[in-house]
């Protein structure tokens, strides 16, 4: 029997990726992780702890009490795009998808916020929520309602409901365009049967469409977890650095920069601030597993 | 041909040395590329007119990235002679690193006092290493139109004050103290550090806390956020959401009578609306805390060194003489109202409001933010990141007097050696 030859071309087609990855992709993300497991010490010298600085950021009283306060305000953060954004996503493609007047309209002014860049979304909503001379005032005013006004960015309980909210918003578009994409590749035959067989609009939606998208709702649920622990500009620009009132507001992103960079009069710690990188790694990463393990795995039983 | 074109450059080579030797050449870093028209045709002219055998360049970079540019610099040997030095910590490690040069001996640092001095000098106080050239300087601002309205008097005492803002609230026609607590920073800066020397008795608090003789939540410190507290009810609807720029578009467009304010917000007003009527006051007392004497905040901001690498050491030390010079001080005032030279020499300002300011002087002692020196070199907890946080949340409602100050002395204690265990 012959040999097949090496496959050579199989190499040298993935050499640029491959080279390209690994410089800006693989060898910073080693780089960082090296990093936070070394500290300084008193004299400035660069000595390895290994997971002590890990250790610090979850039980530290100083660390621990804002990591936890950033985790789970970015879970909050999270919760809000998953109950609202894909929810009304999905509800919005399904409008798009059976065929209303003008549905290419509405496809584009919905679509719209997704490419604004987030620094003038911040901007516009800090104007239209302003007390002082946002529209937010004036259009309760017209309901009668504007004493039910508050300085939404403002208040403790109020600023992270509101960013995600806007944030909400802005990204609304990208889970309606992956459900709508996925629902027109439904075949009509399907539904036109189904219609014969007597099921309401209601009953094809839950019984055909929702089945058969539900790849694409696992893939969504994947974007929308990573780009949320990974948020960092919306807050940046409508709160600053401190994500206030009383980090009210930080997430993980916002913890990390002020950690790594510093801010005004605080120093930046690069140790601390590559370790903070580090969980957050580790938390997208089970995010995706999860994914990967429990849900695409279970779905290839149900595809068509 | 070849010749002539040789000779040309010869020419013109020896031509470009004979120049250079009558004239001795110095370049100023800085990261106040604002100022760039103000030093080219106002301040640098006059230097080089009484010593016409220095040329000095100003060659300024973006704010933003003044320290990294100015660090490669240095590393590379190609940083100017004359250093503008930002204050505390970042000019003190160029110091350490021996980048900047010790100006003791300099002439004219005699000018200067121990307040001035203490941004640019040693943790001990012994060695100064940058000339101080300005501060800016806390207290009110007031639209006068509104106060002769409604008949008011400059208050000068705690009572008097909240007095005053009493009666613009009851007229219901204005905020009657405008400032938003979105940004934080103005809550420490233009509040509890802008009322607070007074009560905590300048130097002597702010070095207590530095020594650990003195507590965030005793005595002044605790006063002032007490003080602070009785600001709430008079700060404007929403308060919570405005930012600073709010706060300075409600007060230029005459919508609120006090502004709780830094020196250069006055060049910032002038701006924004040339007419309004500004006029100034200083933080009040407390005699009934017994604090009569007056504290203000001036504080340090700007300062210029001398590039250890320099090669025209002398040179530069002319300059630097002559910027602690009342010549130097009436040109910088004047060209930048708001921004006020720190010598103790005699200048005026011809901006009638800025001048009040620099009447405060006389009248008042001076302190500086007391989180600026030594105690803000911790990452985390970061005592000024702190101060902004705790001030905010007394204005907002948030945090009691109390806890702000027990929250902020816990972290500071909780790293801070001469503080541990108080």
């Amino acid at each position: 029997m012959k040999r097949r030859p090496f496959p050579w071309h199989i190499v040298v087609f993935l050499a640029p990726a491959v080279f390209v990855y690994t410089l800006f992709m693989v060898y910073p993300l080693v780089g960082s992780l090296a990093l936070s497991l070394q500290n300084k010490t008193q004299s400035g010298v660069e000595v390895f702890v290994g997971l002590q600085n890990y250790l610090a950021l979850f039980t530290s009283e100083n660390w621990a009490q804002p990591f936890w306060n950033a985790f789970w305000n970015n879970v909050e953060f999270f919760a809000y795009h998953m109950l609202i954004q894909n929810p009304v996503g999905l509800f919005l493609a399904v409008l798009l998808a059976s065929r209303i007047r003008g549905a290419w309209l509405y496809r584009t002014v919905i679509f719209t916020p997704t490419i604004l860049s987030v620094v003038i979304v911040g901007f516009a909503w800090k104007l239209i929520l302003n007390p002082a001379w946002g529209i937010s005032q004036g259009i309760l005013d017209l309901l009668g309602l504007g004493h039910l006004n508050q300085p939404w960015l403002g208040l403790e309980s109020t600023a992270l409901p509101t960013l995600s909210l806007i944030s909400v918003w802005q990204n609304i578009g990208i889970p309606m365009m992956l459900f709508l994409a996925a629902l027109i590749r439904i075949p009509d035959e399907l539904i036109e049967a189904a219609r014969v067989d007597g099921a309401g609009a209601w009953t094809v939606f839950w019984r055909i469409q929702l089945p058969l998208i539900l790849p694409t709702a696992g893939i969504v649920a994947v974007l929308t977890f990573v780009g949320n622990f990974n948020a960092f500009d919306l807050i940046y620009a409508t709160q600053g650095a401190l994500a206030g009132p009383n980090f009210a507001s930080d997430i993980l992103g916002t913890f990390f920069f002020r950690t790594f960079f510093g801010y005004q009069l605080q120093p930046g710690d690069p140790y601390m601030g590559a370790t903070v990188a580090g969980v957050m790694l580790l938390i997208i990463l089970s995010g995706v597993l999860v994914y990967l393990f429990a849900w695409q795995r279970r779905l290839q039983n149900i595809q068509f | 041909m070849r010749k002539w074109l040789v000779l040309a450059f010869l020419a013109i080579g020896t031509m470009g040395s004979a120049l250079a030797q009558g004239k001795v050449r110095l370049t100023i870093e800085s990261w106040r590329n604002d100022d760039l028209k103000i030093w080219q045709e106002t301040i640098l002219p006059a230097f080089m007119k009484k010593y016409p055998n220095i040329e000095v360049v100003f060659a300024p970079t973006a704010p933003t990235e003044y320290n990294a540019v100015l660090d490669t610099k240095l590393k590379a040997g190609t940083a100017g002679d004359l250093i503008t030095c930002r204050p505390f910590d970042k000019s003190l490690e160029l110091f350490n690193a021996k980048q900047l040069d010790s100006l003791n001996d300099l002439p004219g640092m005699s000018n200067f006092s121990e307040v001035a001095k203490a941004a640019w000098s040693t943790d001990d106080g012994k060695t100064t290493f940058c000339v101080p050239m300005a501060s800016v300087i806390h207290g009110f601002l007031y639209n006068r139109a509104i106060f002769r309205e409604l008949g008011l008097q400059v208050p000068t005492t705690e009572a008097q004050f909240l007095q005053v803002l009493q009666r613009i609230q009851q007229s219901g026609k204005y905020s009657p103290l405008v400032m938003g607590t979105k940004d934080q920073w103005e809550s420490a800066t233009m509040g509890y550090q802008n009322i607070g020397p007074t009560l905590w008795k300048g130097e002597a608090g702010r070095k207590g806390l530095i020594n650990g003789t003195q507590q965030y939540n005793k005595g002044g410190f605790l006063q002032a956020f007490e003080a602070l507290a009785k600001w709430r009810p008079f700060l404007p609807r929403g308060y919570q959401a405005l930012a600073y720029p709010d706060a300075q578009n409600l007060f230029a467009q005459g919508r609120g009578a006090i502004y709780p304010a830094g020196s250069w917000d006055i060049g910032v007003f002038r701006q924004m609306n040339p007419r309004l009527e500004l006029g100034a006051f200083k933080p009040y007392t407390f005699p009934n805390l017994g604090a009569s004497q007056c504290v203000i905040n001036d504080h340090p901001d700007i300062a210029i060194g001398l590039n250890s690498a320099s090669k025209n050491k002398e040179a530069a030390r002319t300059f630097l003489s002559w910027v602690a010079s009342d010549e130097f001080a009436q040109l910088y005032a004047n060209a930048l109202p708001g921004f006020f030279p720190l010598a103790n020499v005699s200048y005026t300002v011809s901006d009638p409001v800025a001048q009040e300011f620099l009447n405060w002087r006389k009248q008042c002692q001076a302190s500086f933010r007391t989180a600026y020196q030594i105690l803000s070199r911790n990452p985390n907890p970061n005592n000024e990141n702190d101060l902004w946080n705790a001030s905010a949340q007394v204005l907002n409602g948030t945090m009691t007097p109390k806890q702000a100050a027990d929250y902020v002395q816990s972290r500071l204690a909780s790293w801070y050696g001469p503080q541990k265990g108080k």
